[in-house]
């Protein structure tokens, strides 16, 4: 309840914002601004829900500062999943300035022409982000993404409701914890965790591996509470349920109201992501765009950005400051001996992507 | 009707093509261009060309679409045995309670359908408000979220004010006068019940089940919300194909089938309505 009223008031916050900004960008001339040629201008960012510093909870209204700054107007959406996302830029009925994929999503719309090349001439602070994160399989030479999250799943439990540490996914199938186990509502991920747990890579072209992760996923259906995007919030900290798997950034934020919930990534390996910001061949103010992600990237706004939704930075100003609270984070930036294995998600071909999409549909008829 | 009394039909003149012009245009370019691309994309695949694979798809939703048809025929039914009593006490209150009754029917819909869901949810989790009360007096906890139960109260409770209103709204009209003159003949309070207000109230029963049963049979956020995901209405499927698989065919497809279940129920309740009733589409 506490994260609907916070998008409600969020929302209320932000259309304020936009107003004020707006009425003061009047009484300001444009030439006070650093590009006053964009004064004016609107730019259109598609991003995941609760995925930027938006002044609630006294943090830092990110978008609200950047119009401040630059006079031009942030009109932001927010999407639930990639492939939402992808099919909204796809049917052409709106058009975007900003978004920001995950990697494999990434590739995807390099293959599919859907990105325009970044400038990087005028992303001064590209030199901030860490080298670990540039020339990534996705975008080989740092033409068409900028880092902006980075992240990996793990499994989230309620450890007054497991007894023992749980070390595998296989708990995800255990009887004993029968009607409390949820589980991701998306395909990609839900499919994953079969996969590790069956020793599979999570980018198999071969459908026998498909079909086997697939009844793995039938079985776990009788100990399932259900499937689920961003309820696990609620779910997990009102203690409805015992074990979930999430993003590690998001358990944090969980953490930070029910202390009961402990975290752990599983010893057969978990799936990483970098999610970048990107610029649409649909672009309509490109100039903006590429002003936008250099501001993301300056070092007090990535901080902000970084404290607010608890994902790892790739952002080495971030990770280097004193006053960054996660920076010793075990979590977020595992030391060398507690790192897992991990995989990334690749771009899969059409055919197996609609073949995994139709085992997905059996699986969640049951 | 039409042949009995023809001069109450309005010619068509110039006029009036006029005045229904903005209407027929919003309806070709809303609702029939529309209609047209959901058949034009159930029957092409994703290269435009013509198939009939979508259709074939459907065979693989067979389950789905009777457990939405039962579900929405259950949900109908409760709505109506809790609407026609409430309808019935309503139609003969005080005005002034017949205002404050009507307040309470339509209380619920000022709020947004989303925030009604959730609320359900957080009453009807495994640690939410019924399962805190129930363990306060020492009984076990019972598994509410994630049951079709869920699902079929969450449609009765967003669907109720649909069939309370248009029985409401017959029977009110009824003159009181039949009661009296059913009385002076010697009808007991059933056989008034039975032999007046049933039949009349009729009409508003028929287009009560019709708005409540077709919003339930294409339901698909409650479902997904109440029923944690293990619950798979046809409107789910849908959804999905669409938004998130990026199927737009078979969503197509899904959706074809499904307005052809509801002209077939709104073809079966206009028999029914006998052609006198307020009602219908």
């Amino acid at each position: 309840m506490k994260k609907i009223f916070a998008r409600a008031i969020s929302a209320v916050l932000v259309t304020q914002t936009v107003l004020l900004a707006s009425s003061c960008g009047k009484e300001k001339d444009p030439s006070e601004y650093p590009v006053p040629e964009l004064v004016g201008t609107t730019i259109n960012v598609f991003n995941w829900g609760e995925n930027i510093s938006d002044g609630s909870d006294d943090s830092l209204d990110i978008n609200a500062e950047f119009e401040e700054k630059y006079g031009i107007t942030v009109n932001y959406t927010n999407y639930d999943s990639n492939e939402i996302m992808y099919t909204k830029l796809k049917s052409g009925a709106v058009s975007y300035d900003i978004i920001i994929p995950s990697d494999y999503m990434i590739e995807r719309l390099i293959n599919e022409d859907m990105l325009k090349k970044i400038d990087m001439s005028k992303i001064p602070n590209y030199k901030n982000i860490d080298d670990k994160y540039k020339n990534m399989y996705f975008d080989p030479n740092n033409e068409y993404s900028v880092p902006y999250t980075v992240g990996m799943v793990g499994l989230i439990y309620n450890k007054t409701m497991v007894k023992e540490k749980p070390d595998s996914w296989s708990v995800m199938w255990d009887e004993k914890y029968k009607d409390n186990i949820l589980t991701f509502n998306n395909p990609r991920d839900s499919f994953a965790i079969a996969q590790l747990l069956l020793g599979q890579d999570l980018n198999s072209t071969d459908k026998a591996d498909w079909n086997a992760a697939k009844d793995k996923l039938l079985e776990q259906n009788k100990v399932l509470q259900g499937r689920v995007m961003d309820e696990v919030y609620n779910k997990m900290e009102g203690e409805n349920a015992a074990i979930a798997p999430y993003y590690a950034g998001d358990f944090l934020t969980m953490k930070e109201n029910n202390d009961d919930l402990e975290f752990v990534y599983p010893k057969e390996g978990v799936n990483i992501f970098v999610d970048s910001m990107c610029v649409p061949s649909s672009c309509q103010n490109y100039e903006a765009a590429l002003l936008y992600i250099n501001f993301m990237l300056e070092p007090e706004i990535g901080l902000a950005n970084a404290e607010y939704i608890c994902y790892a930075s790739p952002n080495t100003t971030v990770v280097n400051n004193e006053e960054y609270s996660l920076k010793d984070s075990e979590i977020l930036y595992p030391s060398e001996e507690n790192m897992p294995k991990v995989q990334y998600f690749h771009d899969l071909d059409p055919e197996i992507r609609s073949y995994y999409e139709s085992l997905w549909e059996e699986v969640v008829r049951g | 009707m039409t042949e009995s009394v023809p001069k109450r039909h309005p010619r068509t003149t110039l006029g009036t093509v006029i005045l229904n012009a903005p209407y027929t245009l919003w309806a070709a370019v809303f609702i029939v261009v529309p209609l047209a691309i959901v058949a034009y994309y159930a029957f092409t695949d994703v290269n435009g060309a013509f198939t009939l694979e979508n259709i074939k798809a459907l065979g693989d939703y067979k389950e789905t679409f009777i457990i939405s048809i039962w579900y929405s025929l259950i949900a109908t039914a409760i709505t109506l045995i809790l609407a026609y009593p409430f309808a019935f006490f309503m139609s003969r209150a005080k005005v002034s309670r017949q205002k404050f009754m009507m307040m309470l029917v339509m209380l619920p819909m000022w709020m947004n359908l989303l925030i009604r869901t959730y609320s359900w949810m957080l009453i009807l989790e495994k640690n939410g408000i019924i399962n805190n009360l129930l363990g306060m007096v020492g009984i076990d906890e019972i598994k509410m979220i994630g049951t079709p139960g869920a699902v079929i109260l969450g449609m009765v409770y967003n669907y109720l004010p649909y069939m309370i209103l248009p029985i409401y709204t017959v029977m009110s009209k009824i003159d009181p006068s039949l009661y009296e003159a059913a009385e002076d003949l010697g009808c007991g309070t059933w056989q008034k019940l039975r032999r007046v207000v049933l039949p009349l109230s009729l009409p508003g029963v028929i287009s009560g089940i019709t708005m409540v049963f077709v919003p339930s049979i294409s339901t698909f956020y409650i479902s997904y919300k109440l029923g944690g995901g293990k619950v798979q209405l046809i409107g789910d499927a849908i959804e999905r194909q669409i938004q998130s698989a990026g199927n737009y065919n078979l969503g197509s497809s899904l959706s074809l089938i499904l307005m052809v279940f509801i002209l077939i129920s709104l073809a079966v309740m206009n028999k029914f309505s006998d052609n006198d009733g307020g009602i219908v589409v």
